[in-house]
């Protein structure tokens, strides 16, 4: 079972008590964008086999968004952080280099 | 390739089946191929298939990282129907389902089809709507289905309690000659006939790179050794986005747990596949008297073959309200599998960025049902560039908004 900890009321919950809401920090492309970064935008993704990273809502609790860093490959969560934010904090980022040798943020684009 | 028939099990049965051959044989990867077929599920078999015998390429090699159709081939709940929406899906779907109806006899291999009928429940007004648009849309497309009455659905299926208190049965869309058939058979079936055409199915050979020149495929790097090919097909499902990665492009696609499970077994008790979207379950009983049992995908990106426990407690928890008599049943098991999901919920068939590569994927959940038509377009754009039946299924259809939405009418995963 997935246990995931919200960064806004600091519950530690299973996965029942949120809801997924899909890939975390697309550059959001909008009017005046070229048709391959909007359609990058919207379609064109990561889906890693490893690291991802990705948007969930406290659904059942607080109601509120935030961000987890997670192994697609094994359901290792790394840790969960604020949604207000463009890129992973460090703390985070070190911890996956830790743990996933080799790995870089963003090596894929 | 010895022909299986009655006389040949009477034959065998006078020397003590000693004279039965290998199914299919199991060779060492050659230095280049015409084409590869990178997975050896019914996708990647089928596709191989047809492009020896409707296109007479046989030099052709199928890469398998496991075992044969051990990928969503063998995990799927084999349900097989084409009463689709859209006119691109019904194509494919219902060419596909017309193939499996004499496959049998074309592999020389029982695939048992069994078209013992699908009904997809409308458990709510707005599907009442929706099913019956379904069947005049079938109806245009030359698809044989039709939207019945509560009493023909309980007729149908005398176990399915008609009148649950919050979603009686209001109706159903009903396709007499869908069905299921045995999923493992299907890819044993194909690989059998491919490796008799000269085929090399090769087990246990995982790619890990793609290699190209100047634009275009040349061959690819395996644990087995770096092989050349002329064309490439990539036909991994749930793995599409890796393979993709490796020949340098991204994907409409995310990869998601599927799962199903099966009741101890029972006696017959029900000759029809039932599904009901509303709830997201939907069961049939296999042939050794298991209630196949499915539902819904799981919500966050996956490649464990695992899914969440309360999907499961979900799909069965409102089947237990429509199928009062299964309450007492044990599980037996449950497994899971990893698809390959697209926004619009239909397939990808298409060229790709890298020349001479192709891929064939984003079945998601209902794939197993298209395998012999997936197979005999996919094999026709490989072979000619072009396809009639995948035109419409092309990458380039997200960009250009041209979606096949198909997430309406299959609400549930099958
Ligand atoms: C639980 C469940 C229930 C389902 N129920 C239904 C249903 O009722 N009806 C229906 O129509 N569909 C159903 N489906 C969907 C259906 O199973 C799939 O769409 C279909 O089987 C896909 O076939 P495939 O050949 O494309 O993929 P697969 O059978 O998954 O084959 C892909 C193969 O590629 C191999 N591979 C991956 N990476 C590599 C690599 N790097 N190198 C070499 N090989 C590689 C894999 O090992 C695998 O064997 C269900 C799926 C699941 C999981
Ligand atoms: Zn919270």
């Amino acid at each position: 079972m997935l246990m995931l900890t919200c960064p806004n009321c600091g519950v530690t919950g299973e996965e029942s008590e949120f809801a997924p809401g899909g890939e975390a920090h697309l550059k959001r492309h909008g009017p005046g964008s070229s048709d391959e970064e909007f359609h990058a935008y919207l379609f064109a993704k990561e889906n890693p086999r490893g690291v991802h990273f990705e948007r969930w809502r406290h659904a059942n609790g607080c109601g509120k968004w935030f961000h987890a860093a997670r192994c697609t490959a094994t359901l290792e969560v790394f840790g969960t952080y604020s949604a207000q934010t463009t890129e992973p904090p460090k703390d985070i980022k070190d911890k996956i280099s830790a743990k996933r040798p080799g790995w870089s943020w963003r090596e894929v684009e | 390739m010895k022909r299986y028939s009655a006389f040949a099990v009477a034959r065998e049965a006078f020397r003590y089946h000693m004279g039965w051959e290998r199914a299919w044989a199991s060779p060492e990867p050659k230095k280049k191929y015409d084409a590869i077929i990178i997975g050896a599920g019914g996708h990647g078999l089928a596709t191989a298939y047809y492009l020896g015998k409707n296109h007479g390429i046989t030099n052709v090699a199928i890469l398998e990282k496991g075992w044969l159709g051990g990928g969503n081939t063998g995990r799927n709940t084999t349900i097989i129907r084409s009463n689709y929406l859209q006119d691109p899906s019904a194509a494919m779907y219902e060419k596909s389902r017309s193939l499996y109806e004499t496959l049998s006899q074309d592999l020389n291999y029982n695939i048992m089809f069994s078209p013992r009928g699908v009904m997809m429940l409308a458990q709510t007004q707005h599907e009442v709507r929706g099913y019956t648009r379904t069947a005049h849309a079938n109806a245009l497309q030359g698809v044989d289905t039709e939207f019945i009455s509560p009493e023909r659905v309980k007729e149908l299926c005398p176990i399915m309690n008609i009148e649950g208190p919050r979603y009686p049965v209001l109706g159903a869309l009903w396709q007499p000659r869908a069905g299921t058939a045995r999923h493992d058979a299907v890819a044993w079936g194909l690989a059998r006939a491919c490796s008799a055409m000269g085929m090399d199915v090769i087990q246990k050979c995982e790619v890990t790179g793609i290699r190209q020149e100047g634009g275009k495929v040349s061959g690819v790097t395996t644990n087995r050794g770096d092989i050349a090919c002329d064309k490439l097909g990539i036909v991994v499902a749930g793995h599409s986005g890796q393979l993709a990665e490796m020949a340098g492009f991204r994907l409409p696609i995310e990869s998601v747990a599927l799962q199903a499970l099966v009741s101890e077994p029972i006696k017959p008790c029900m000759d029809v596949v039932v599904m009901a979207n509303t709830v997201h379950g939907y069961m049939s009983q296999s042939d050794k008297g298991e209630m196949v049992i499915g539902g819904g995908a799981d919500g966050f990106n996956n490649y464990t073959q695992r899914g969440s426990f309360h999907h499961i407690e979900e799909t069965v928890r409102a089947l237990c309200e429509t199928f009062p008599v299964i309450n007492r049943l044990k599980m037996l098991r449950q497994w899971g599998g990893i698809v390959d999901m697209t926004g619009d919920r239909s397939p990808i068939l298409s060229k790709t960025p890298l020349g001479n590569c192709f891929i064939n994927c984003g079945w998601g959940t209902g794939g197993f049902k298209a395998t012999p038509g997936s197979g005999w377009g996919f094999a026709e754009l490989m072979a000619k560039g072009q396809s009639p039946l995948c035109d419409e299924f092309s990458l380039d259809r997200f960009k250009e908004g041209r979606f096949i939405d198909e997430s309406v009418a299959a609400g549930v995963a099958h």
